[in-house]
């Protein structure tokens, strides 16, 4: 492509924080009407990268030229001036107003809303994005949403678009949709810089690649021309590992919603309603869907952290545990991995060993009131040997792990405690690939073990690679369970977004068991 | 070059500990100044404020008896403060402590017997309990703030002891002086050290500060409170229960600060007053903090807060400063204790200003 002038070029890009180099020398070049992939493991360094671009963060040495000339650029103000929009794994939009009004507080001025709502609406129209201007946010879908956020950058018509994982929220469905999107910007001259650890996507959409690791550029590459396990070697230096499972036999119920219905203490939460679910002993229950679908909502109800009214709606090992708060429910066997780690599953100013303590007092730790201090310190040895936690030993505080490492900590611990019923929210979040193939493990290894287990992830692939069975949660209400042999990403992916056969308003499309055969 | 606060990967420890001292040293500076500006020999000021009032035993012993209550409250606040219980109450904790150990005692006058100070106890830890108590209910049936309740009902306390001295309480042969009968002998703590008013609340508030180590540092209790102050979201999903934590940190802090105002009654007063405290339930937030709500902290913390309420009664002999004097020395502390707080969670780096990373590379 020599003669055509780059859009964006980076030059020796370097970054510091005080305890971490985020990016090391890192250069990109993209042209116009690129779509071109930035890939790296979580905390490779691909998120500092955009935002150095996008004004957010400064550079602390090398520089930026934007269509061949050197720019500096102060802000995302700044920047949205020269043509860049960015559109951020985390959204910023207000709940309580409408789409217009939330486009207006990003745009300079004060637009006058009328002319500006028909402007979102020729945008949608044209690049197949549908959205309603005059409903308000907190109605709307999480891909909904991501909408409003790729139609507010291009309402200035941008030459560069940098997405930051942006299909960690949606259907595969979803997906394909914003394929075509992406695909019908780049032909327009946009240059799209895709920010993504998976493989698959990269491979379907961009013609271009660098790769990221430990905030170094590991290698360009055309992944049209890759392999994923080519691509993998240079995003974490080693092939995949692979989690092994073998056939079972579940027992006994030990995990029973009946009629599951719950208003959300969120007044944007979602409510549950009517969810039906039994897990066994010795089998893995999947639940798929997008997170604000009930997810924190179920969770909650399970572990007793917002107890239901009626107590025969959770079951636990036989026992009505609805209205028990998590302490009597911990005693009925049942442990419980939280989505957010810092603050939820861990106190991250507190030591590991006082961290074990949270969960694990009830088992011998605490004597006459007082906290045995040489024992609990055993304990968390124990973990930290056992699951490869890296750190600096017991007393090492939670904060200053790694987020994979913490995990493995926290999972560690739950399963150290050896449940009868384990619940894990979003398991391998935020987690590098090796240590995600390694709780993965544990997780199928405590089912051979004949512990009834129950994941929610957003990862589909996570959760064909482990469950039995698999439901969706969508809009508060739960699929059909079907065995993971029975079905398929392709069926998973329309189940997300609610249409599941027999669900209301959705139009079945293929004819399915109410319940799963159990084997 | 210019200087720029970074934040620091992790709160330094060091600085934890140095926080206070360097407080404490800014605090010295700053007066230091102060002295010189309202025209009064500085070193010779600070002989009359911090050497004078311990320059013998009885300066010693007067230290002591004002680091109690010092101690005692700072102590069972900080239980609360751990856990994000707010009380900054405990002056009216104090007082309705010091009421109701003040009616045990006029109940039984004349009583000679030393064990009338067991009810006595028991009623001003009761009392306090039951001041902190109302912001405890209120915040956990609620979710009022207690910040405001538990200050808002040290007035209500001040004007209850008022109302009591002023009306049924008054000594009747007191000429209708608002001050209750002088407590017989079997209602006061008796001397440890003839000839100062050094008296049994000193080893008291001691064993109180010790047990509060042992709760704090130790005790699986004290764990919780730290974690519901720490992260609230952890402490639900370990099954703490955090309306108890509330209870837990509130009562302790009313507890401590009613067996405060016992004490002082039961003490240097030896009766009851319009007034019982010089501010010792203020004051006592001023030793938690500055002590880190560490029990070994608080107890030196409250040696200090204790010596400066005593330099400010000897700087208003000595000097003829206005007693206004202590208020600003404490207010200091707390300031430069709050300004030197900032370096543990960041430090200063000089930086400077970058060359513009393009201008060097314009094309020529």
């Amino acid at each position: 492509m020599s003669g055509v002038v780059p859009r964006i070029e980076l030059r020796a890009i370097t970054k510091r924080y005080p305890s971490v180099v985020a990016n090391s020398d890192v250069s990109l070049t993209a042209f116009p009407g690129e779509i071109h992939a930035v890939l790296g493991e979580n905390g490779a360094g691909k998120s500092t990268l955009m935002k150095v671009i996008y004004g957010v963060v400064k550079p602390d040495a090398g520089q930026v030229l934007w269509e061949g000339k050197p720019v500096v650029v102060h802000n995302p103000a700044h920047a949205r001036e020269l043509g860049i929009g960015m559109v951020f794994q985390h959204f910023s939009l207000f709940e309580t107003l409408n789409v217009v009004e939330n486009v207006a507080l990003g745009l300079s001025g004060e637009p006058p809303l009328r002319p500006l709502a028909q402007r979102i609406a020729e945008v949608s129209q044209k690049y197949g994005l549908p959205v309603d201007p005059r409903r308000s946010v907190h109605s709307l879908s999480v891909g909904e949403r991501q909408r409003v956020e790729i139609i507010r950058c291009l309402l200035v018509n941008p030459r560069l678009l940098i997405m930051d994982e942006p299909t960690s929220v949606l259907t595969p469905q979803a997906v394909r949709k914003l394929f075509e999107t992406l695909r019908q910007l780049a032909g327009e001259g946009c240059t799209i810089l895709y920010i993504s650890h998976k493989l698959d996507e990269i491979q379907a959409l961009c013609t271009n690649a660098t790769v990221l690791r430990g905030g170094r550029v590991t290698g360009h590459c055309d992944p049209r021309k890759e392999t994923p396990q080519s691509m993998a070697r240079m995003m974490i230096g080693k092939d995949l590992p692979h989690p092994q499972r073998v056939a079972g036999t579940p027992g006994e119920a030990r995990l029973v919603l009946a009629d599951l219905t719950q208003k959300s203490p969120d007044p944007f939460g979602v409510r549950l309603d009517d969810v039906n679910l039994t897990v066994h002993a010795g089998e893995i229950v999947g639940i798929a869907g997008v997170s604000g679908n009930g997810q924190q909502e179920l969770l909650s109800a399970i572990s007793g952290e917002v107890p239901v009214r009626d107590r025969k709606a959770v079951v636990l090992c036989g026992v009505n545990a609805g209205r028990m708060r998590p302490g009597k429910r911990r005693r009925l066997g049942f442990c419980f991995v939280p989505e957010e780690r810092l603050g939820r599953g861990a106190v991250p100013q507190m030591s590991l060993a006082d961290n074990a303590l949270l969960t694990a007092h009830r088992y011998g730790y605490v004597r006459r009131g007082l906290i045995r201090f040489a024992k609990i310190a055993a304990f968390a040895q124990t973990c930290i040997a056992e699951f490869a936690v890296k750190c600096g030993g017991p007393q090492a505080e939670a904060g200053s792990l790694s987020g994979g490492n913490l995990q493995k900590f926290i999972v560690g611990r739950e399963i150290l405690l050896k449940p009868k019923v384990l619940v894990v929210a979003q398991p391998t979040w935020g987690v590098d690939v090796g240590a995600a193939a390694f709780i993965r493990q544990k997780i199928l290894d405590l089912r051979n073990d004949g512990v009834a287990i129950l994941v929610l992830s957003e990862e589909l692939d996570e959760l064909f690679e482990v469950s039995d069975r698999l439901a969706v949660l969508a809009k508060g209400k739960l699929s059909p369970v079907k065995a993971i042999r029975d079905t398929n990403v392709e069926e998973i992916g329309v189940w997300m977004s609610g249409m599941w056969p027999g669900a209301a308003g959705a139009a079945p499309a293929h004819v399915s068991e109410r319940h799963a055969p159990q084997a | 070059m210019r200087l720029k606060l970074e934040a620091r990967p992790e709160p330094s420890r060091l600085m934890g500990y140095l926080s206070p001292l360097l407080a404490a040293l800014l605090t010295i500076v700053a007066g230091f100044v102060l002295f010189t500006v309202l025209g009064k020999n500085p070193l010779q000021a600070f002989h009359t404020f911090f050497i004078h009032p311990i320059r013998d035993l009885n300066g010693v012993a007067e230290l002591l008896l004002k680091a109690s209550p010092l101690m005692l409250i700072g102590v069972g606040l900080a239980c609360g403060y751990r856990a994000n219980v707010w009380n900054i109450g405990a002056e009216g904790q104090l007082t309705l402590g010091a009421i109701c150990a003040g009616g045990v005692a006029l109940a039984y006058h004349g009583e000679e017997s030393k064990l009338l100070l067991a009810p006595m106890f028991f009623a001003g830890a009761l009392g306090g309990m039951l001041w902190s108590a109302i912001p405890a209910l209120l915040r956990t049936r609620f979710n009022t703030n207690e910040i405001l309740v538990s200050l808002m009902l040290v007035y209500v306390a001040g004007l209850l002891l008022s109302w009591l001295v002023h009306g049924p309480w008054r000594d009747p042969d007191g000429f209708n002086f608002p001050q209750s009968k002088q407590f017989s002998d079997g209602a006061l703590y008796p001397i440890l050290v003839e000839g100062t008013r050094l008296n049994l609340g000193f080893p008291i508030a001691l064993a109180v500060v010790a047990m509060g180590y042992v709760f704090l540092n130790r005790s699986f209790l004290g764990f919780q409170l730290r974690v519901a102050g720490l992260a609230p979201a952890a402490a639900r999903y370990a099954g703490f229960n955090a309306s108890r934590m509330v209870w837990l940190g509130m009562l302790i802090g009313g507890a401590c600060a009613g067996i405060a105002g016992m004490g002082e009654v039961a003490g240097p007063i030896g009766q009851l007053l319009p007034s019982v405290s010089p501010g010792y339930g203020f004051a006592a937030i001023i030793v938690a903090f500055v002590g880190r709500l560490h029990p070994v902290g608080i107890l030196l913390a409250s040696l200090l807060m204790s010596l400066l309420y005593l330099g400010g009664e000897a700087a208003q002999m000595g000097l003829a400063l206005p007693s206004a004097i202590t208020g600003l020395f404490q207010g200091l502390l707390l300031f430069f204790l709050l300004g030197s707080d900032v370096f543990i969670n960041y430090r200063l780096r000089a930086v400077r200003p970058a060359v513009t990373p393009a201008a060097a590379a314009l094309p020529v």
